[in-house]
């Protein structure tokens, strides 16, 4: 058994909510403020109202009471729903930010791929950014000196190299920026959801680099959404609910947990619900999966028609909404998005608060399925949330062939055979 | 951590090189202020320094129409400015010397500080992004930006000398001690631009009051008139805006005239001193929490 590298001791962060009162992001309200604080004060007296009650700042744990040990090269998966503390787990343990209560015990160099290429600039060259994001890093020259052939191959950006990267596709940029920080040569790697970007081929190439990683002896917590992805990376697994553990092990049953909880959430109203993103100025209020005369369904039949509609709270210029497919491993299926417009597309007259998208043949097999839905408008995201409905399909008939139950697909499209004649 | 497996096989006499142990860090609540300082950190990540230092001159050269000429003209077309309507229209003096020398001799330094506090102040709060997903003693940003304007002065000097030159101004013994004044303005400018970096990420206002406050200091400084307009007693009090010692004591070094004591000097250096210190302490305090609030 290897020593433990990664020792975390009941973590917290917390964060001050204030309802835009008594912390303003202005300086000259802030003074303003203070000066007239006596006064207001006085105020209060004189209205017989408690000084401070008025004032109070509400506190939110994103990280609480977070304890757990990770043993040299370990591949651990972390997950959890938004808003439940992964991302800030991994800004502790980056050093981005502080913890406000217990530590966290790090041996060896750890290096965040947070978000490749933060820290590039345009303007400069390949070559250029290399030795910047390095430095950034906390490499040394001689050493980014001593790696850059090797950096270099691996991003495949060759004859690029010199060239200011505000040239570069988007592909060469991520590729560019995975490389360095994957040559770090950290003992500890944190990955958040890198390894969504990329096409098929690089993505390969980063999960092998990642097996190297874990092979070489480094540790690595890995959060993410594609529970396929963790499931076949991670050795454990860490769950998270509202900033504290809510099961580690092996990560076949913390997968299994969490995608149990997703499910539980639909009994939770959607706007009830706090592990969405976005500006929020307009929410998804209601999922309804219906079928061609808009009743109400919690199962469609494959090949069948089928309409999803997404209630939203408000109208917002150019507003548009998305709906993804996602497979009971987390694998994404297919997606709707309203903003590729085809010409079959029409215009919502009686509820302007909803969008509904038509489907006259569901193309997916049996198997229970949910849908992540956002939102945008005012060229925003509004609000974005994953398991808004869950639905099962059930067997019916692809182009009029039946749909066998077979796990380890999830579409049908329709088709045709010529198979050879019997005499 | 090495595990007493692995030391006992190094008792075996061959010349193995010992494993480095891995270097334990911990994240928790930061305590007082030495605690947060952590210059070993700030030495660890000195080739930083010198990167962002390069990044922003080869950015700053790269992407303006008149490159580096724009360090020379910046002044220089103040100065013109300055000398028609200071020297000419409003007549006002300059200890003997020519107005535009006299002015340009202050410009040089004072476009130094002004360019300084600007990308200073500002270019955290650009950076937003990297900030946010990756850690590195943020201190470094504001400070290159401060550094990468030492390039811009020196490019500017020659010019100094060359005007000097055109109005008579030969170099003397004076000019050795240009490098004092250039430290005294180096420490001035970072330790004001770590103050307004660390309250620009906190509060969005501050970016609109760099500008004024710039303009503010100006008028504080002799750049425009001489400093022997401020009456004897109470120059050790205007010595206690650093900018004003060295404006003058860049004028004395070139031009040999100037409003200047030894007693001014120490004011002025023992005011940027604190200035810097108390900005490095602050900075390096707060900058724990600048991923949270920026």
């Amino acid at each position: 058994m290897n020593e433990v590298c990664l020792k975390v001791e009941n973590l917290g962060k917390r964060y001050l909510i204030s309802h835009g009162q008594l912390k303003s992001d202005y300086l000259s309200e802030r003074i303003l403020r203070g000066m007239s604080a006596p006064f207001r004060r006085i105020v209060q007296v004189i209205k017989g109202n408690p000084v401070h009650a008025s004032e109070a700042d509400s506190i939110l744990w994103a990280v609480k009471d977070v304890t757990f040990e990770v043993r040299r090269g370990q591949v651990v998966g972390v997950i959890g729903r938004n808003g439940a503390g992964k991302s800030t787990l991994l800004k502790i343990l980056a050093g981005i930010t502080d913890p406000n209560e217990g530590y966290a015990e790090i041996t060896g160099r750890v290096a965040s791929l947070l978000e490749v290429g933060s820290g590039f600039h345009p303007e400069l060259t390949g070559r250029e950014n290399v030795y910047l994001n390095g430095a950034v890093l906390g490499m040394r020259k001689e050493e980014i000196d001593r790696k850059m052939e090797e950096i270099v191959s691996f991003a495949e950006v060759g004859d690029f190299l010199d060239t200011p990267i505000k040239h570069y596709s988007s592909g060469m940029y991520v590729r560019l920026a995975f490389s360095i920080a994957a040559h770090l040569e950290p003992e500890i790697l944190l990955v958040d959801e890198v390894l969504a970007v990329g096409d098929a081929a690089f993505q390969r190439k980063c999960l092998g680099k990642m097996d190297d990683v874990c092979k070489e002896g480094r540790t690595v917590l890995f959060v993410s959404h594609n529970m396929g992805l963790i499931e076949s990376i991670c050795e454990r697994g860490i769950l998270l609910e509202s900033g504290r553990v809510a099961k580690q092990g092996d990560i076949r049953e913390v997968v299994s947990t969490y995608l149990k909880t997703i499910e539980d959430q639909q009994h939770v109203p959607l706007l009830a619900r706090t592990d969405r993103r976005g500006k929020a100025m307009s929410q998804v209020a209601k999922f309804e999966i219906l079928d061609e005369n808009n009743n109400l369904l919690t199962a469609l039949r494959s090949g069948g028609p089928a309409r999803f509609r997404v209630h939203v709270t408000r109208k917002l210029p150019g507003m548009n909404c998305t709906i993804e497919i996602i497979d009971h491993l987390g694998h994404p299926v297919t997606v709707f998005r309203s903003k590729s417009r085809a010409s079959t597309d029409s215009f919502e007259r009686q509820d302007p608060l909803c969008f509904t998208c038509h489907l006259d043949d569901l193309f997916l097999l049996p198997g229970r399925y949910r849908a992540d839905i956002s939102i945008t408008g005012d060229n925003r995201l509004q609000d974005s949330i994953k398991g808004a409905g869950f639905f099962d399909v059930i067997g019916g008939s692809i182009g009029g062939r039946p749909t066998v139950i077979d796990k380890r697909f999830r579409v049908g499209l329709p088709h045709r055979w010529t198979i050879p004649a019997e005499n | 951590m090495i595990s007493e497996t692995t030391t006992e096989r190094l008792e075996i006499n061959v010349p193995v090189p010992a494993p480095v142990e891995p270097k334990k860090v911990r994240r928790e609540p930061s305590k007082g202020w030495w605690d947060s300082l952590k210059l070993d950190e700030l030495w660890n990540y000195r080739e930083l320094f010198y990167f962002l230092v390069w990044r922003d001159l080869k950015v700053r050269y790269k992407q303006t129409v008149l490159g580096a000429s724009w360090a020379i003209l910046q002044p220089l077309l103040t100065m013109v400015v300055f000398s028609v309507v200071f020297g000419r229209l409003a007549g006002i003096a300059s200890d003997g010397s020519p107005y535009p020398i006299f002015s340009f001799a202050a410009l040089v330094p004072w476009t130094f500080l002004a360019n300084g506090l600007t990308h200073g102040s500002q270019n955290l709060v650009t950076a937003s992004n990297m900030v946010r997903k990756v850690y590195f003693p943020r201190i470094t940003m504001p400070t290159a930006a401060v550094l990468a304007g030492l390039a811009d002065l020196g490019l500017a000097f020659p010019f100094l000398l060359g005007i000097a030159l055109v109005y008579g101004y030969w170099p003397t013994a004076t000019l050795l001690w240009l490098p004092v004044f250039l430290i005294l303005a180096l420490l001035t400018t970072i330790g004001a631009a770590l103050w307004l970096a660390a309250f620009n990420v906190q509060f969005r206002d501050v970016r609109h009051a760099v500008p004024f406050l710039i303009q503010i200091w100006l008028f504080a400084t002799p750049v425009a008139y001489p400093a022997s307009l401020v009456p004897e007693h109470w120059r050790m009090a205007y010595a206690m805006n650093p900018m004003a010692t060295v404006v003058e004591g860049f004028r004395w070094a070139v031009v040999g005239k100037a409003t200047l004591s030894t007693g001014m000097i120490t004011v002025s250096f023992l005011v940027a001193f604190l200035l810097l210190v108390t900005a490095v302490i602050y900075f390096r305090k707060m900058e724990r929490t600048f991923a949270d609030v920026i």
